[in-house]
């Protein structure tokens, strides 16, 4: 009777934790998928879309993940095939150092403006 | 002064606003990246659409000329458009026509083929349209141009036209 039991736990945790790992590789897809633009409704990303390009990304996705492949080796590959614009969260890179910086270019050159106000109000007080 | 400065900036700016928006309007709503770089051809194994045996890439491109990948399917009415294209195209000796079957039924697909005529030298299904991500296509029609070292050195979104074709020669010279 407790050899049973024992073998009950060991299988409800082993099943358990192929779920969890299901449910681990289904959470990887949905977030790959939704970083994914749909070329064919430029609005929309992959997870959303219900175009064919979508449904057929959907099926590469799904298969590259059971291929073992990590989240950046699959963006990988469909920058190889689609170039940056096909991810929604673009790599920095000669193409995008515009994109990048520029904010922050704006938040400094901002920044000393009002440090600049700041001090002449406060040497005009005095 | 000022004010008149200060007016001038603005309708200066609205002005650029205006151009750059009325320019968006004639531009098409679709964005498609350029092909800069040449690309090697994907590995693959692919159903043959007239044996239903399995063939791989080393073997439909084991020729040492141009070849042509053309995605194609029978419910696709641009493609129609295009296949008197292909046909000719066909006939030129120094390619190979590879076609791309791309989510179709067989059967509509093989009454294609009858009713317009066969340009292919080679024809592969791809149920899924998996093969088609494979190439980096969108959707169909489209076509690829691969050159004697097995490398992708151009690509065509949409049906092919007269141009399109002039240029396809010029390629495969």
């Amino acid at each position: 009777m407790k050899i049973l039991k024992i073998f009950l736990i060991a299988f409800l945790c082993l099943s358990f934790s192929e779920l969890k790992a299901d449910e681990n590789s289904d959470e990887l897809k949905s977030k790959i998928l939704k970083n994914i633009r749909c070329l064919i409704c430029q609005g929309q990303s992959v997870y959303d879309s219900e175009s064919e390009f979508a449904s057929s990304i959907k099926l590469i996705v799904d298969r590259k993940i059971n291929e073992g492949l990590k989240e950046d080796q699959i963006y990988n590959f469909l920058r190889g095939k689609y170039g940056d614009w096909v991810i929604y969260n673009p790599q920095l890179n000669k193409n995008t150092y515009v994109l990048w910086l520029l904010p922050l270019l704006l938040f400094l050159f901002g920044g000393v403006i009002i440090y600049k106000k700041k001090i002449s109000n406060k040497k005009n007080k005095i | 002064m000022k004010n008149k400065l200060n007016l001038f900036v603005v309708i200066i700016f609205l002005s650029f606003c205006f151009v750059i928006f009325y320019k968006g309007l004639n531009n098409p709503n679709t964005y498609s990246p350029k092909i800069k770089d040449k690309k090697n051809i994907p590995i693959f194994e692919a159903k043959d659409f007239n044996s239903s045996s399995y063939l791989n890439s080393e073997k439909i491109f084991e020729e040492d000329i141009f070849y042509i990948v053309n995605i194609w399917a029978s419910w696709c009415v641009p493609c129609r458009t295009e296949h008197p294209l292909l046909m000719k195209l066909s006939k030129n000796h120094s390619v190979k026509l590879v076609g791309l079957n791309y989510k179709d039924s067989l059967n509509n697909a093989k009454n294609f083929i009858n009713e317009f005529g066969n340009p292919y030298s080679q024809i592969i299904i791809d149920n899924d349209g998996t093969l088609s991500i494979e190439f980096g296509a969108y959707g169909v029609p489209e076509t690829f141009i691969i050159d004697k070292n097995k490398m992708i050195i151009r690509k065509f979104i949409g049906p092919i036209n007269q141009e399109i074709l002039e240029q396809i020669k010029l390629i495969i010279k």
